[in-house]
């Protein structure tokens, strides 16, 4: 079909990389092989991380903090250098990384914590139109609770934020911005570091969802200038369960408690307490250690493969299903050109709803994604009530892209 | 997989033969199915018997959904309200004539689901006067 064009070369060794995911060589039904197209959602783990996990509870494990056995301390000393590891691959220093839940914990945190304490009555949050349900539902929340007025950055036609808009916004002075570092659904890399300036000028904190992003490109929070960010552990080669917010310390330092229990506090009597260090006043209650683990496992992996490598191997990926997926008559492909995106390809093909499209690629292994993506203000806005989203990630190939091209060729050919 | 896209169920989704809104109508009732987005909307004409006239549905969603509204607006027209009481999951299922996945279920049953919740919601309302 394609010939061997430059668009087809591989950046990365991606043979080597492949053999180190072992669901990889997964079939979906025999003599079916598994072609993940679902990273976006989240992604697969290598043998590095699944070993660190089974490695850390077959010899280290015990609660951490305070205790003072052999395995307490060695469990606390792996749970710390995941956090030095997370912190180094953002730029931040390990007293300004909050382990949560996931991505969507740490913007609550921001949302129940700093929110409550700074903002009031009539006060503006600026988000966008592309937010993902948990840089917008929290916001939500708080909005209701405090009277707060929540604008949007609206789109372009290009699927990029509008900066003039962005500017008017700020104009009517938010004391928050906050917006997604990459779109879950249009695959748009947003300008942070410029929205950040425009924010900061306007005497906003700026608040990135680094939920997309983290996993497929370097991210430097010094050089951002970002307030808070927040990532998540499972989209970047980790296990699920842990995520985390950067926050300055200056700014982390001010804010009250989120959640309360033990490791949180110095001190406890009947009526009070006082709250720990930073950033234990923000980690209640026995963490997830061995997450933490696995994830400073994924963080040592991506580097040693290098964000400039991943971020250009997914580039190629995409242009190359964009470019692929256009040839089929009927495609319309969401969001901006190649050069504007991260590796997600959303699309929509007439007569066939993203269900269907999605249930037909299954049956040839194809794992893509269906529905609104968390995403359904976005979806209203473009007048669709789904899509069906590739998402590729480091071990994704130019020959997955052609079995999906052929799968969607497929489900014409049932539709026809 | 195959199975689940048999030709009737492309062909009824393609070409619904009772897709439509009635008006006037006796009883109309709208759901959707969050997770995926789908609509449903059916309408229905009665006389004054309790039977079912004329059973119509309009809306957007998969090819599963469709043609089990498709199939079960059809089925139902000349029936008794009644018996849209009885009908189960089983029913719906044996009307499309293949086995389906929880998830995809969701998708078939929305019909049942739209078609009970406005003919009961009317008999009820019945009830009271």
């Amino acid at each position: 079909m394609k010939a061997e064009t430059p668009s087809r070369q591989y950046v990365i060794d991606i043979q080597r990389i492949r053999a180190d995911f072992p669901i990889l060589k997964r079939q979906i039904k025999p003599g079916i092989p598994l072609v993940y197209l679902d990273s976006a959602a989240s992604s697969q783990k290598p043998d590095a991380v699944i070993d660190a996990m089974s490695d850390y509870y077959r010899n280290h494990h015990a609660n951490i903090h305070r205790a003072v056995h052999t395995l307490a301390e060695e469990a606390t000393g792996m749970y710390e250098a995941a956090r030095a590891k997370i912190a180094a691959c953002i730029g931040a220093q390990p007293t300004e990384i909050i382990f949560t839940k996931n991505a969507t914990e740490a913007i609550n945190l921001v949302a129940q914590s700093w929110g409550r304490s700074n903002l009031k009555a009539g006060d503006r949050i600026l988000l966008s139109e592309m937010e993902h349900h948990s840089n917008l539902v929290p916001w939500q929340i708080l909005a209701k609770e405090r009277d707060l007025q929540l604008d949007f950055i609206p789109l372009t036609d290009q699927g990029e934020l509008d900066l003039d808009e962005c500017d008017n916004f700020l104009a009517r002075s938010p004391k928050l911005v906050a917006v997604t570092q990459m779109s879950n659904v249009l695959g748009t890399i947003v300008p942070i570091r410029d929205i950040v300036r425009r924010a900061h000028s306007a005497g906003a904190r700026v608040m990135v969802d680094a939920a997309q992003s983290a996993p497929h490109m370097a991210i430097d929070v010094r050089d951002l200038d970002a307030d808070f960010l927040a990532c998540s552990s499972h989209k970047m080669c980790g296990p699920t369960g842990i995520g985390a917010l950067y926050g300055k310390t200056e700014i982390l330092h001010d804010m009250p408690p989120f959640l309360g229990g033990g490791d949180m506090i110095r001190k406890v009597d009947w009526r009070s307490f006082e709250p720990n260090d930073l950033p234990y006043t923000f980690e209640a209650g026995t963490p997830a250690i061995a997450e933490a683990v696995g994830w400073g496992a994924a963080v040592d992996y991506l580097t040693a493969i290098g964000f400039d490598g991943i971020h250009r191997h997914e580039t190629a990926i995409a242009a190359y299903a964009m470019e692929s997926l256009r040839e089929i008559p009927g495609i319309t492909v969401l969001g901006p050109e190649p050069s504007k995106r991260g590796g997600v390809v959303a699309f929509t093909l007439e007569g066939i709803h993203p269900h269907d499209i999605a249930q037909i690629l299954d049956s040839y292994g194809i794992a893509v994604r269906a529905g609104h993506h968390c995403a359904m203000p976005l979806h209203t806005k473009l007048g669709l009530s789904a899509t069906t989203r590739a998402s590729f990630y480091i071990y994704s190939t130019f020959e997955e892209v052609d079995a999906l091209a052929a799968g969607l060729q497929k489900a014409r050919a049932i539709f026809a | 997989m195959d199975d689940l896209y048999r030709q009737q169920i492309i062909d009824r989704y393609k070409h619904p033969l009772k897709r439509g809104v009635l008006d006037p109508h006796d009883i109309t009732y709208e759901d959707e199915n969050p997770l995926c987005g789908d609509k449903l909307r059916i309408d229905l004409r009665v006389d004054p018997q309790g039977k079912i006239t004329e059973a119509a549905f309009s809306g957007d969603g998969c090819a599963i959904s469709q043609a089990s509204a498709d199939l079960l607006t059809e089925y139902i027209e000349g029936k008794p309200l009644e018996e849209v009481r009885a009908l189960s999951k089983e029913d719906i299922l044996e009307m499309l004539g293949i086995e389906l996945s929880p998830i995809r279920l969701k998708c078939a049953l929305l019909s049942l689901k739209v078609l009970k919740a406005g003919a009961y919601g009317m008999k009820e309302g019945k009830n009271e006067e």
